[in-house]
């Protein structure tokens, strides 16, 4: 099976300006991801990860290398894949209804159908009875789901996630996480999450990408070999431990 | 119906319960006034005492509200002709990069230029009338609206930006979706500022030259030593200035309603 993302020897420097020098973020980088595949993308602050997603959505291009995405012309790239960012970036003068609708709004779609589109997933986004709330007036993690369902609509293949997750409280978090798995289930889309929290990625991936510090172009893949579907329970579990003892090195080093 | 008074008879109280305070000092600082203006025996041109500015403005009502309206008439067109300039030209100015390189320098360093300055020349121009007094008001008040506008229109979150790039819209949808509702409550910073400025505007360019006005009115009753005609057109004046800026915080909370959802 072909990937759905294939990426080969991707290089990304930036200029810092303090230096005046050219900085190298990301370099020889290879990277694949398959139809419906769940992958976590690993790594300490700094090293590169963002980067590596804000590529592959298009808002930034690369250096050097190659990246494929099929039935996605490279170029084009931006506006074709979903991206989802740490922050809720719902606007606060909107009701959750229209926020949710906002992709739809770009694309120029019909606004009746689109909140119809909306309200029929406003039960399984936990929103129902808040559509016409303003993003201030509900919780943390209403919003990020709002968020998600903004997400959603456009109706994307594939996912792209930064640390969706991390601005929440832990328990929050985790009821999130399990959200996440019914809902990839149920859309039949392609995730790719950047998190630095190993749990969230064993519990949550297929395989996950290790990036170790940026002076390092080598990236280690973990297969996480756990059965589907997953409950809370499988994080004190010993396959899970070991595959968190497995990680634990690569990104403490 | 009955619970919309009941919710208007809350506001008033809540206004009420806000206000009182600073109305027990005023109240205070009033009657001091009177009393040691009474045992020092102040003259009444030199510094009138409250009760002479009451039976003032009660003697000669018609008077002061005829020039009161004038004064207001000569604002409202100034400041409305100041928004509408402000807000196109600060949009147009973030929008083009042309505008931006050619108009901004411009307008920034137009406010090394004392406007009030430029009144009398505006006097010699236009003559009396009502058109050297508005361009005056215009002119001090479109600063404020214009830089707050520009402000509003930059200061969005690059997040969002990112977040909107990524979802397929182009510039004139962020510029139109994002932009313009987020300038907003800055646009609102500007009209409170450029509000109080178009008062100032309004009276020292009817100081400058003019045949109405609470301005004129002051200028004309100082040499006559009416000090408590002063006295009650400075009072109807600040009347003015605090019933537009009512007029303004009422206008925010209906457009930016957003920003008081919470309660």
């Amino acid at each position: 099976m072909n990937p759905i993302i294939n990426i080969k020897n991707l290089t990304k420097s930036f200029f810092d300006e303090s230096s005046n020098e050219n900085t190298l973020i990301l370099d020889c980088i290879d990277f694949h991801i398959h139809d419906g595949e769940f992958v976590s993308l690993i790594g300490p602050s700094g090293c590169g990860k963002s980067t590596l997603l804000n590529i592959i959505s298009g808002l930034n291009d690369p250096d050097n290398g190659e990246i494929s995405i099929t039935d996605i012309e490279t170029q084009n790239r931006l506006g074709k894949l979903s991206y989802m960012q740490q922050k809720d970036l719902l606007l606060p003068w909107k009701t959750i209804l229209d926020n949710t609708i906002l992709g739809l709004e770009i694309q120029n779609e019909n606004k009746d159908i689109s909140k119809n589109k909306a309200t029929k997933l406003l039960e399984t986004f936990g929103l129902n009875g808040y559509e016409n709330y303003y993003p201030n007036q509900i919780s943390g993690g209403m919003r990020q789901r709002a968020s998600f369902l903004r997400t959603i609509l456009t109706d994307k293949k594939i996912l792209l996630l930064d640390e969706p997750f991390s601005a929440l409280d832990s328990i929050t978090r985790s009821q999130m996480q399990k959200w996440l798995l019914k809902l990839w289930k149920q859309f039949t889309k392609t995730i790719l999450l950047v998190t630095h929290d190993i749990d969230e990625a064993i519990f949550l991936s297929d395989r996950i990408y290790v990036m170790q510090n940026k002076s390092s172009n080598s990236m280690e893949i973990v297969n996480v070999d756990l059965p589907r579907p997953r409950n809370g329970e499988i994080v004190l579990d010993d396959s899970f431990l070991k595959i968190k003892k497995e990680i634990f090195p690569l990104i403490e080093s | 119906m009955r619970i919309t008074i009941l919710k208007i008879n809350t506001q008033i109280k809540t206004a009420f319960v806000q206000w009182f305070p600073a109305l027990i000092l005023i109240f205070l600082l009033l009657v001091i006034w009177e009393i040691t203006c009474r045992i020092a025996e102040v003259p009444k041109w030199l510094l009138p005492v409250p009760t002479d500015i009451m039976i003032e403005l009660y003697q000669h009502w018609n008077l002061l509200l005829r020039h009161s309206f004038v004064t207001l008439y000569e604002i409202l067109i100034g400041f409305s002709f100041s928004i509408i300039t402000g807000i196109l030209i600060g949009g147009f100015i973030v929008y083009s990069k042309t505008l931006e390189k050619t108009l901004y320098p411009i307008i920034i360093s137009s406010q090394t230029i004392p406007i009030i300055a430029i009144a009398p020349i505006l006097l010699v121009w236009f003559g009396y009338g009502l058109l050297p007094k508005i361009l005056v008001v215009g002119l001090i008040a479109f600063f404020p609206i214009a830089v707050n506008t520009i402000d509003g229109l930059k200061s969005i979150d690059e997040d969002i930006v990112k977040m909107m790039k990524t979802l397929g819209a182009n510039k004139y949808q962020i510029f139109k979706k994002i932009q313009i509702p987020n300038s907003l409550p800055y646009i609102f910073t500007g009209l409170r500022i450029g509000m109080a400025a178009s008062v100032i505007g309004a009276v020292i360019s009817e100081w400058v030259g003019s045949s109405e006005g609470l301005g004129y009115l002051m200028i004309r009753s100082k040499p006559q030593f009416l000090t408590e005609r002063v006295f009650a057109a400075i009072f109807l004046l600040s009347i003015i200035g605090f019933l537009l800026f009512l007029l303004v915080n009422y206008c925010e909370k209906k457009v930016v309603y957003w920003k008081t959802s919470s309660e």
